[in-house]
């Protein structure tokens, strides 16, 4: 119903007279060619001298600008991989080196501990063999003494029980005797 | 009369090579919808190619 | 956020334009009666689509008074360069007034303007509606067409001076730049630089973006309810695809140029058949193509917008008048939202074949 009706207006238009080739070249008009081909021209002239130039002249620049900054910080990441390598490596030797100095210290002291120890061990062992040997000299000095003290005291007992028992001649004999049985017995 | 049948049949041939175009346009983006925006350029290329010779079939042929 | 906002602009932009259009153009003749019949709305359409000497806005109906103004007309006739204003023709298009200026005598029919024969005081017609006692003069008036570039121009020139400016305060443009920017890219990037090369299309730049964003202008323009139509002028992509052109001839390379005239790698008897099909192709078919292109395209866009409009007259008897409104209402804003994108693909693909054609010219060829 709607298609029938807007196809029967669209015959009566007859739409297809509309544009043909006559009327085309009919409507061309050489006034309006010119008009628009200087105006073109014009329009094309300052839009390149006032807007186009500088408009792409700041893109390349801001892009340039972009590209640039992009290679900077990229340089700027590098440059901060280097550092921190070497602050890597710098941390990695002061501790090597503070390892050895602690090593250093720590063989250091054991060394003054031990050279005390033996030092110490030493002079201990000198003063005992020191103490010893007065002591030995003192004891053999004392048995001399008492040895000599012994022989003189029984020199002396001797000498008394010999005057008591030689007052007596049977007595000594017995004595004698007494001695002499002992020895055989013996 | 004989003008507007020449109209169809160019409207016809342009609808067809249309079709072709676009679907497959539509079969390459489906296929790789990463070239998508190389392919519609290049059919919008081919199709304004051909509606230049479909309109001027149509206003020469009148 | 930004995008958000642009798409409601551009849905408001739609319901205004395809609202307008139905109010600015569809309903009253220049005449002030009102069009009723299909003979008569084919006529108003196709007097629209035409070039016009004053800018006509609409018509009160009942009074029958004009609201337009009228623009300059600048004519070179036999008697050299004659100006006065379109208002001197008192709205007529039928060749009834005639204008006499410095012992010339002018009338405009069909919106060109004639310039009668000496000794003759009206213009006399053949069966055919063709003037037999004058004949076209040349045209040079601020027609509607010149006054729509003119102002296509003075936009561009506004909006993109603005955005150059601002490139001075700092790298980042501000306001109305942010959305002209990223176009100027995208035309930089997707447009010159894979046609003709990262090392030669900085040369083609101004002629690639002024002509984008002069078409892409015009086509927006003509779907305003102020009624131009200058890219659907054939005289206007006549012009445009004879620039294209002239720049890749100008600008063809030594190995286009050897290609073209003397293919290589081609049995010698087909050179010259060859150099012919490709000589014909680069300075003639191209483009055509390009120029039927664009006029055929925006010329069908006003067309169908416009006969979609009429509908609600041309229905009002079969569905009646609410039905009939619904109907164009409906159909010439779904039209109206794919024209929009026309505008924008017409200008894109004027740019894109522009550069693909100056890219093959450019060319350079490393072996062979």
């Amino acid at each position: 119903m709607v298609a029938e009706a807007v196809l029967k207006k669209i015959k009566q238009k007859k739409l297809s007279n509309l544009y043909s080739m006559e009327t085309l070249l009919n409507d061309f008009s050489v006034g309006l060619f010119v008009m628009q081909a200087v105006i073109l021209l014009i329009i094309i002239l300052l839009m390149r001298k006032f807007a186009w130039k500088p408009i792409l002249n700041a893109l390349d620049e801001r892009e340039g600008g972009i590209a640039n900054a992009l290679k900077s910080a990229e340089n700027a990441k590098l440059e901060m991989q280097n550092l921190q390598a070497d602050n890597q490596r710098l941390l990695k030797e002061a501790r090597a080196e503070r390892e050895e100095m602690l090593k250093e210290a720590r063989d250091m002291k054991n060394k003054i501990i031990e050279d005390a120890k033996t030092e110490a061990n030493d002079t201990a062992n000198k003063l005992v063999a020191q103490a010893q040997a007065s002591i030995e000299s003192e004891k053999k000095a004392a048995i001399a003494d008492l040895k000599s003290q012994v022989a003189n005291l029984s020199v002396e007992i001797a000498e008394k029980v010999v005057r008591t028992e030689l007052s007596n001649k049977d007595k000594q004999l017995q004595l004698v005797e007494t001695m002499l049985g002992e020895k055989s017995l013996n | 009369m004989y003008n507007l049948i020449g109209a169809g049949l160019i409207v016809i041939g342009g609808g067809i090579g249309l079709g072709q175009i676009g679907g497959k346009a539509m079969e390459g983006i489906a296929r790789q919808p990463e070239a998508a925006g190389k392919i519609q350029t290049a059919m919008i290329i081919i199709g304004a190619l051909l509606e230049g010779l479909a309109f001027g079939a149509l206003i020469l042929g009148k | 956020m930004v995008a958000k906002k642009s798409i409601k602009f551009i849905k408001f932009l739609v319901l205004f334009l395809v609202s307008f259009n139905g109010f600015a153009n569809g309903d009253k003749n220049p005449q002030g009666n009102t069009i009723d019949t299909p003979d008569e709305i084919k006529e108003y359409i196709s007097h629209h689509l035409k070039d016009s000497h004053d800018f006509h806005l609409f018509t009160n109906n009942a009074s029958g008074t004009h609201y337009s103004f009228p623009l300059p007309v600048i004519v070179w006739t036999s008697e050299g360069l004659k100006t006065f204003m379109s208002s001197a023709f008192h709205h007529d298009d039928a060749g009834h007034v005639i204008v006499e200026k410095g012992g010339v005598k002018l009338t405009k029919i069909h919106s060109k303007i004639y310039e009668l024969e000496s000794g003759a005081t009206s213009v006399s017609f053949d069966e055919d509606h063709h003037a037999t006692n004058a004949h076209k003069v040349l045209d040079l008036s601020i027609t509607k067409s010149v006054f729509g570039m003119l102002l296509a121009g003075l936009l561009m020139f506004l909006g993109f001076v603005a955005l150059a400016r601002s490139y001075k305060k700092g790298p980042i443009p501000t306001g109305f730049g942010r959305v002209l920017e990223p176009l100027v890219i995208y035309v930089r990037d997707d447009i010159a630089k894979p046609n003709i090369g990262d090392k030669k299309y900085r040369k083609f730049m101004g002629f690639l973006l002024t002509v984008f964003f002069f078409i892409w202008i015009l086509n927006l323009l003509g779907l305003t309810p102020l009624g131009f139509n200058v890219t659907g002028q054939i005289a206007v992509t006549v012009c445009l695809a004879l620039f294209t052109a002239v720049i890749y001839l100008f600008s063809g390379s030594k190995d286009f140029w050897a290609h073209t005239l003397w293919m290589p790698g081609v049995p010698v008897i087909l050179r010259p058949i060859l150099a012919v099909i490709e000589l014909v192709g680069f300075v003639l078919i191209k483009p055509f193509s390009l120029l039927v292109r664009l006029f055929a395209n925006m010329t069908a866009g006003h067309f169908v917008v416009m006969s979609l409009i009429a509908l609600m007259i041309t229905l009002k008897q079969d569905f009646g008048p609410a039905l009939s409104t619904g109907m164009s209402l409906v159909l010439a804003l779904f039209i109206s939202v794919i024209e929009i994108l026309v505008a924008f693909l017409q200008a894109f693909i004027f740019t894109m074949l522009s550069s693909l054609f100056i890219g093959m010219a450019v060319e350079e060829h490393d072996h062979h």
